[in-house]
């Protein structure tokens, strides 16, 4: 789209360009630019003894500077690192914190200050008029620049050799696939690491707080109990990405009012296992409301009702809580009786 | 030649040292050229010009911040166990990004508050930006020739809110763990790649041992290289496009009015630096930012309620918030819609400020310099779009932070959930159409002082019994800075038929063009500004002559 199809009168009427001098009034066009109004005197201009004081002030602003980053070193010098005051409001904070900020905040504040008020009231503060010129080059330039472009296109002969363009042009585009290739490394391919966790048949339901496996006798109505699965330590080095996936909440609910069909199932006695990694992005969930038996992220708020399948009451989460079949051993732990048979966390492509 | 060396200027024996050092480094520098065109260059003084000071000065003193806490971090992601003077976390596994964050909060003298002035520095810089970006906005200040600059300080806003969420990440806290598996969910819901880009990111399952280190880098180094790049460029613009100004009595579109660099500006601009980082600096000593011993270290399966990102992430937070969970499972394969759709709209958002200077040039179709700003009231339009923006960008912040909304005013999180829902579709609309009525009303009173002059506050008894208020006209400087701006007629499509008689079909470009153009500039849009004639008749019937 050019201006060109835009009718000249549509455009505003050029501005009045008269500028620089002060104006008389108009008689003829009272709108017309009056041009710089003109200088004010201010009382420094006028009076020494007012300009005096402001030079003082100006003076006693980085004097007091220079105090404060005197008090700055020997804040930084004096007071313990560890050392905690009383400020009213602000309650208990770190003295050494306290005094450095504020003294580095004085000491900087006030050269500030100085200087803005060293031009405010002591330098010139008439206005000036710069001429602006426009940004686009002259006619003459911009023939010129069009001319030696052509000239210097036509001299590399790259629009006449088009083996040297086509091949130039496709060096340049294969070239940085070697920068993409590079990036290979950066992590392995997925596969399916994503539907699998550490749980698998037989494998311990161990209490994450006590670090002790649970019995079913262990898990009271009402209460919300947070396991791990046997044998991954805090200290193991893949902790961190097993826990991820593996994290479980355990409550126990009446089987009566356990809504969902395959949920009462796949618990005991009233117990369900349910991935403690929300849906929605993967927080982990940790707030549980043991009358409704709802679970909330607090992240997002999505609400799971852990009576009905993990199902999603509220909150942006896409699908359900994925639940672990659990089961009883022979000596009274609870176990899993295999991993879980949908991927925990967030939502992916290759879930379906 | 010869004639040269004996009436050189530069003769060596009376110039001071200054002078002499001056002249060794123009000889190699070519400084004289340089300083000629610059040093009395001339600055308009505007309050709102110096908001693009405090982002600038917010920069230089994370950038000065940072490098210091970088003598003290360490970004590495090993467990190791803590045994360091902040007691309640004694001997718990944490990696050495958190270690060492807590050394610098409690063993390093002073290392705390360089943290805080650096943490509290990001958030001045974001608001910063966004604040001068409103002013650039709304004062049409984006507009040939500018509107490089403005992409060039989009990207700094962009650039600085990733910026931004990489370094609030690196110190591996609870809740910036917790931040990032939110940006880990949010990438897994990417079609086909997702699984894929986030097993690169992270090397591996999330949060593997690599991402500190590499976010490091990328915070460090990759983000703020660019960023200072953009930001020089950006400032060699502004030399070279010289100050915008606004209208007002020997102020045109040729010339620029103030007061030149050397010394008023560069005292004041140098000034104001210290008057940032000092009010930073006290900030800092005051107001705790980002207390990571109070979180503890990152653990996957655990969390704090209340968690927040940093404010300039909050309106991405209100978008994943308040999209219901749609699931599209087909073929196989899962269409995370909930977290896909906000994670889409997000650049959008965003897209939708960097683009508009192009999108009202086409509209006016204007291709002049411009330099005069604009009052808002004076461009409706533009205005009331802009309030658009802000009203969907503040209700989404509505939403990041519904949890704390809820707690605080004691609402139902359903109640605020669905508020928001509605509020990003009407909310804007309702901003649009309130603004542009509020603008128009002001252009009204304007039109009305210029005719009939300033409200004086004095009654007069007239000798048959009515009171009237004397209005006081206004003097030629207020008459000038109150009609100087100019005003758009729309676009017309013009005839459909050409003089020949053939039928000319207009595009859709420029059916839609005249539509937006009528949108802008027709009568529902604009006040005419009063015009010479209505004020001579106006002034000589009242007899002020």
């Amino acid at each position: 789209m050019s201006s060109q199809d835009i009718p000249e009168e549509n455009l505003p009427a050029e501005q009045d360009t008269t500028h620089g001098a002060v104006g008389v009034a108009d008689e003829k066009n009272p709108f017309a630019d009056p041009g710089l109004p003109p200088h004010e005197h201010r009382i420094q201009d006028i009076d020494e003894r007012a300009a005096k004081r402001s030079e003082r002030a100006v003076a006693l602003l980085f004097t007091v500077s220079m105090l404060a980053t005197i008090g700055f070193i020997v804040s930084y010098v004096a007071i313990p690192v560890d050392k905690s005051v009383y400020v009213f409001p602000l309650g208990h904070i770190s003295a050494l914190n306290f005094a450095l900020g504020l003294t580095l905040g004085v000491a900087l504040f006030a050269i500030g200050a100085g200087a803005v008020h060293w031009a405010r009231t002591l330098m010139s503060d008439v206005e000036v008029a710069d001429d602006r010129h426009p940004i686009e080059a002259s006619p003459e330039v911009r023939a010129k620049v069009h001319a030696d472009f052509r000239q210097g296109a036509k001299e590399s002969a790259l629009g006449r050799r088009k083996l040297i363009r086509n091949t130039l042009l496709g060096a340049m585009t294969l070239v940085p696939l070697s920068g993409v290739m590079l990036l290979r490394d950066l992590g392995p391919l997925p596969h399916n690491k994503l539907r699998h966790t550490l749980w698998s048949k037989g494998k311990l339901l161990v209490n994450m707080n006590t670090n002790q496996p649970l019995r079913a006798s262990d898990v009271a109505v009402g209460s919300l109990t947070f396991a791990k699965p046997e044998g991954l330590e805090e200290h193991d080095e893949e902790f961190q990405n097993e826990i991820a996936k593996a994290a479980l909440m355990i409550v126990r609910i009446q089987p009566d009012n356990i809504k969902d069909k395959r949920e009462l199932e796949w618990s005991h006695e009233g117990i369900v296992a349910y991935s403690k990694i929300c849906t929605h992005v993967g927080c982990p969930i940790s707030l549980y409301e043991q009358q409704t038996h709802h679970v909330l992220c607090p992240c997002h708020q999505s609400t799971f009702d852990l009576s009905d399948g993990g199902r999603v009451i509220f909150g942006p989460a896409g699908h359900a809580l994925p639940q672990l079949r659990i089961g009883v051993n022979d000596e009274g732990y609870l176990e899993a009786l295999g991993d879980f048979e949908e991927p925990v966390g967030p939502a992916f492509w290759e879930r379906g | 030649m010869s004639t040269t060396t004996t009436t050189d200027p530069r003769s060596r024996g009376k110039a001071s040292g200054g002078e002499k050092l001056a002249d060794w480094a123009d000889g190699r520098l070519g400084i004289y050229s340089l300083a000629k065109a610059n040093m009395r260059k001339i600055f308009p003084d505007h309050w709102s010009f110096m908001l693009g000071e405090v982002c600038m000065y917010s920069f230089l003193i994370i950038i000065l911040t940072g490098v210091y806490l970088t003598l003290f971090f360490h970004p590495s992601m090993n467990e190791v166990e803590y045994h360091g003077s902040y007691v309640p976390l004694q001997g718990q596994l944490m990696s050495e990004a958190y270690r060492s964050t807590l050394n610098i909060s409690f063993d390093v003298r002073g290392g705390l508050l360089i943290r805080q002035i650096h943490h509290w520095a990001a958030l001045v810089f974001l608001a910063g930006m966004f604040v001068h970006m409103m002013r650039v906005f709304f004062t049409g200040a984006f507009r040939k020739p500018r509107e490089v600059n403005w992409l060039f300080g989009f990207l700094l806003l962009v650039l600085g809110m990733f910026t931004g969420f990489t370094g609030y990440s690196l110190p591996d806290d609870l809740l910036s763990g917790t931040g990032i598996r939110f940006m880990e969910g949010a990438i897994l819901s990417v079609p086909i790649v997702g699984t894929y880009i986030s097993f690169f990111l992270f090397g591996g399952e999330f949060p593997g041992h690599d991402f500190v280190a590499r976010f490091y880098s990328i915070h460090i180094l990759l983000l703020p290289g660019i960023m200072l790049g953009l930001m020089v460029a950006h400032l060699i613009l502004v030399f070279y496009h010289k100050h915008t100004q606004f209208a007002g009595p020997g102020k045109t579109n040729n010339n620029v009015v103030g007061m030149p660099l050397l010394p008023v500006y560069m005292a004041k601009a140098g000034g104001f630096f210290f008057l940032v980082f000092g009010v930073i600096a006290a900030i800092s000593a005051i107001a705790t930012i980002n207390p990571i011993w109070a979180m503890g270290p990152y653990r996957p399966d655990q969390v704090s309620t209340g968690a927040q990102p940093d404010w300039y992430m909050g309106f991405s937070e209100g978008l994943i918030r308040v999209m219901p969970g749609w699931e599209i499972n087909l073929w196989g394969h899962t269409l995370v819609l909930g977290v896909f759709v906000p994670l889409v709209i997000f650049p959008l958002v965003l897209a939708a400020i960097a683009v508009y200077p192009f999108i009202e040039a086409w509209v006016t179709g204007d291709k002049r310099e411009h330099h005069i700003l604009d009052r808002p009231r004076n461009a409706p339009t533009r205005t009331a779009f802009g309030v658009a923006w802000m009203t969907v960008y503040f209700v989404l912040l509505i939403g990041g932070g519904n949890d704390l909304w809820a707690t605080h005013f004691h609402l139902s999180i359903n109640a605020i959930t669905w508020f928001v829902r509605i509020a990003f579709f009407v909310g804007p609309v309702i901003a649009f159409i309130v603004t542009k009525r509020i603008c128009l009303g002001l252009q009204r009173r304007d039109k009305e002082k210029v005719l009939h002059g300033r409200e004086s506050g004095i009654i007069k008894r007239l000798p048959h019994g009515e009171f009237i208020e004397v209005h006081e006209p206004l003097s030629q400087e207020a008459l000038y800075t109150l009609t100087a701006h100019e005003q758009y007629r729309p676009a017309e499509l013009g005839a459909t038929v050409d003089e020949n008689g053939v039928e000319r079909k207009a595009t859709g470009g420029q059916k839609l063009r005249a539509k937006l153009s009528k949108a802008y500039f027709g009568e529902e849009s604009q006040i005419p500004k009063p015009t010479v004639e209505e004020y001579k008749e106006i002034t000589s019937g009242h007899g002020h002559h």
